[in-house]
């Protein structure tokens, strides 16, 4: 008895630094964000007290609501063209027998690699108006507009980037989960003379739906939190086609230092990741409870 | 006849997913390519056709870029603050993934879904505070100090990774290791971390990749030239040598170049880590 009074002790001291580390640097200031959203605090002197005024203002703010839109617009993008294109696209290798590393290789690559990096490479030699691809074109061929520039398009060309950057991702996870398929499944569809159309849907689709779902929710929690290649590329310009959320907290809180104001725009993302989040929770769930 | 044509239609199908593939090939590779031909280049060449192979391989854009971009102690920044968050995120996830494996602390169902919820935790929800905190503190632009902000975001990740490779550990090991008279803290060092070794290698590999390219708490926290690490020096080129090309495309050459080959080395342990489980986008 006394001996494994003392073992369980012990055991303790193994959860104790990784629950200290995400408590001081994760909990502690998450709790600071909700008191400093109640808050008028430029981040030195003392906060003083306003209740609920900072959501007041965002909420009478167009801003906001222009940036909740673009945040909405993002998420639909990203749930309805890497999706499909990481669907279709392991589908296709499914049916290879070989070369199918040496692609996944090669369309995981920009996923690898990071946002500065990539981002930069756009702009630079693709999109730049003299010295870029998009130049050349326009010089010597038939003109184009720079698509960053058009308040219509910017928020588009940005997610195309970022699509560009993240396909490869889905298609290594899809492609891994549509291996697990049971053969005498897929055996049994063929011999009944189903098409690979067919198959795909009847047999390879409803067995891989779990993980579908899974990033479903990854894609709506991220979508929601979106910020690096929007912050490199435009910033939320031109003219807030492309504010999102994250950039709009950001600017508060480091351009002109109203930190509560930050504080309720993150409240605000984290409550949109949040209803994905439980979705998510839910799903891993039953995954750990196996 | 069927045969025949299905025969066709087979041969047609294939051929035109391999057309699909081969796009998309080469959609993934252009940038990358563009930046590989033009690294070479100097401006003037570069705007006249960015397609264009280079005629003489011009090695001068590097030293510009190199210079500009700040990448001596970019690397030295970079490496620290890596190395640093794969060491404590590693140690201090190791350690909870084996009592979370093994249920073996009251609770743990509590902290299991406190991870969870972790792993998808806004940055933003504890950026401001934690920021000020930290400027309260002195410690803006210390790779240490951001270390242990990229540790705690990437621990909840690594720990459900690693708890699916302890699970894989049969538990009758621990058991035999306690028969032997060896306490938890032993047997976790001599029996479970050396069969921990496969997923000690894929996590560090995910959590140095999420590390090496973080951009959020890295441009808030690594302020100052002295801080910067590769990326950051890079990213301070751009705009300012809009004028020349050829070195912004030679500084993307220095900052991919390396991950690529390390990336195409390491393959195995990218996917099975990608596959195995969330990783941030």
């Amino acid at each position: 008895m006394f001996e494994n009074r003392v073992l369980n002790i012990q055991y303790y001291f193994f959860i104790i630094p990784a629950l200290l580390l995400s408590l001081l640097l994760v909990l502690v200031p998450a709790i600071m964000t909700i008191g400093a959203s109640l808050t008028n605090w430029d981040g030195m002197s003392a906060p003083s007290f306003v209740g609920l005024n900072n959501f007041q203002n965002l909420f009478n703010d167009h801003v906001f609501w222009i940036a909740i839109g673009n945040n909405i617009r993002w998420a639909i993008i990203f749930l309805t063209i890497p999706m499909v294109i990481g669907l279709f696209v392991s589908a296709l290798l499914q049916k290879r027998k070989k070369s199918t590393t040496v692609f996944q290789i090669i369309f995981l690559l920009p996923y690898v690699l990071s946002p500065v990096a990539n981002a930069v490479i756009w702009q630079n030699i693709i999109l730049d108006p003299i010295s870029g691809l998009l130049g050349f074109i326009s010089r010597d061929y038939f003109s184009l507009s720079n698509p960053l520039a058009d308040t219509n398009t910017a928020l588009y060309a940005v997610a195309a980037i970022d699509i560009w950057h993240f396909w490869g991702y889905l298609v290594v996870v899809f492609f891994s989960a549509m291996q697990q398929t049971p053969d005498d499944q897929l055996e049994v569809a063929f011999l009944e003379g189903a098409s690979s159309v067919q198959v795909f849907w009847n047999v390879t689709l409803p067995n891989i739906l779990p993980t579908i779902a899974l990033m479903i929710a990854l894609v709506t929690i991220f979508s929601f939190l979106t910020f690096d290649y929007i912050f490199l590329i435009t910033q939320g310009g031109p003219a807030r086609a492309t504010e999102m959320l994250s950039t709009f907290a950001y600017k508060f809180a480091f351009t002109s230092f109203q930190v509560g104001k930050a504080a309720a725009v993150g409240l605000t993302i984290s409550f949109f990741g949040l209803i994905a989040s439980f979705f998510y929770v839910w799903i891993s769930k039953s995954e750990f409870e196996k | 006849m069927i045969k025949i044509s299905n025969y066709i239609k087979n041969n047609f199908n294939n051929l035109s997913s391999t057309l699909i593939l081969y796009l998309l090939v080469l959609i993934a590779l252009l940038p990358l390519l563009l930046v590989a031909i033009n690294t070479f280049k100097s401006h003037a060449d570069i705007v006249i056709n960015p397609l264009a192979l280079p005629n003489e391989f011009n090695f001068t854009n590097f030293s510009r870029a190199w210079k500009a971009g700040k990448f001596s102690s970019g690397i030295i920044n970079s490496i620290l603050l890596s190395g640093t968050t794969i060491v404590i995120t590693l140690t201090f996830a190791s350690l909870s993934a084996f009592v979370l494996a093994r249920r073996s602390i009251v609770g743990w169902q509590l902290i299991t879904i406190y991870f969870l919820c972790a792993t998808t935790i806004p940055i933003q929800l504890f950026l401001f505070p934690l920021y000020f905190v930290y400027a309260k503190l002195g410690i803006v632009g210390n790779v240490f100090a951001t270390a242990f902000i990229l540790s705690a975001i990437n621990l909840p990740l690594a720990t459900f990774l690693l708890r699916t490779y302890v699970q894989t550990i049969p538990s009758d090991i621990d058991d035999a290791s306690f028969m032997d008279g060896a306490n938890p803290i032993q047997t976790f060092f001599h029996v479970i971390l050396p069969l921990l070794r496969p997923g000690l290698v894929t996590v560090s590999i995910i959590v140095g990749l999420n590390a090496w390219n973080e951009f959020l708490i890295t441009s808030t926290f690594q302020q100052g030239q002295n801080s910067f690490t590769m990326t950051l020096g890079y990213l301070s080129m751009n705009g300012t040598y809009a004028t020349d090309q050829g070195a912004m495309m030679a500084g993307a050459f220095i900052l991919v170049a390396p991950i690529v080959l390390f990336f195409i080395v390491m393959q195995r342990f990218f996917i099975s880590g990608m596959a195995s489980g969330a990783v941030k986008g």
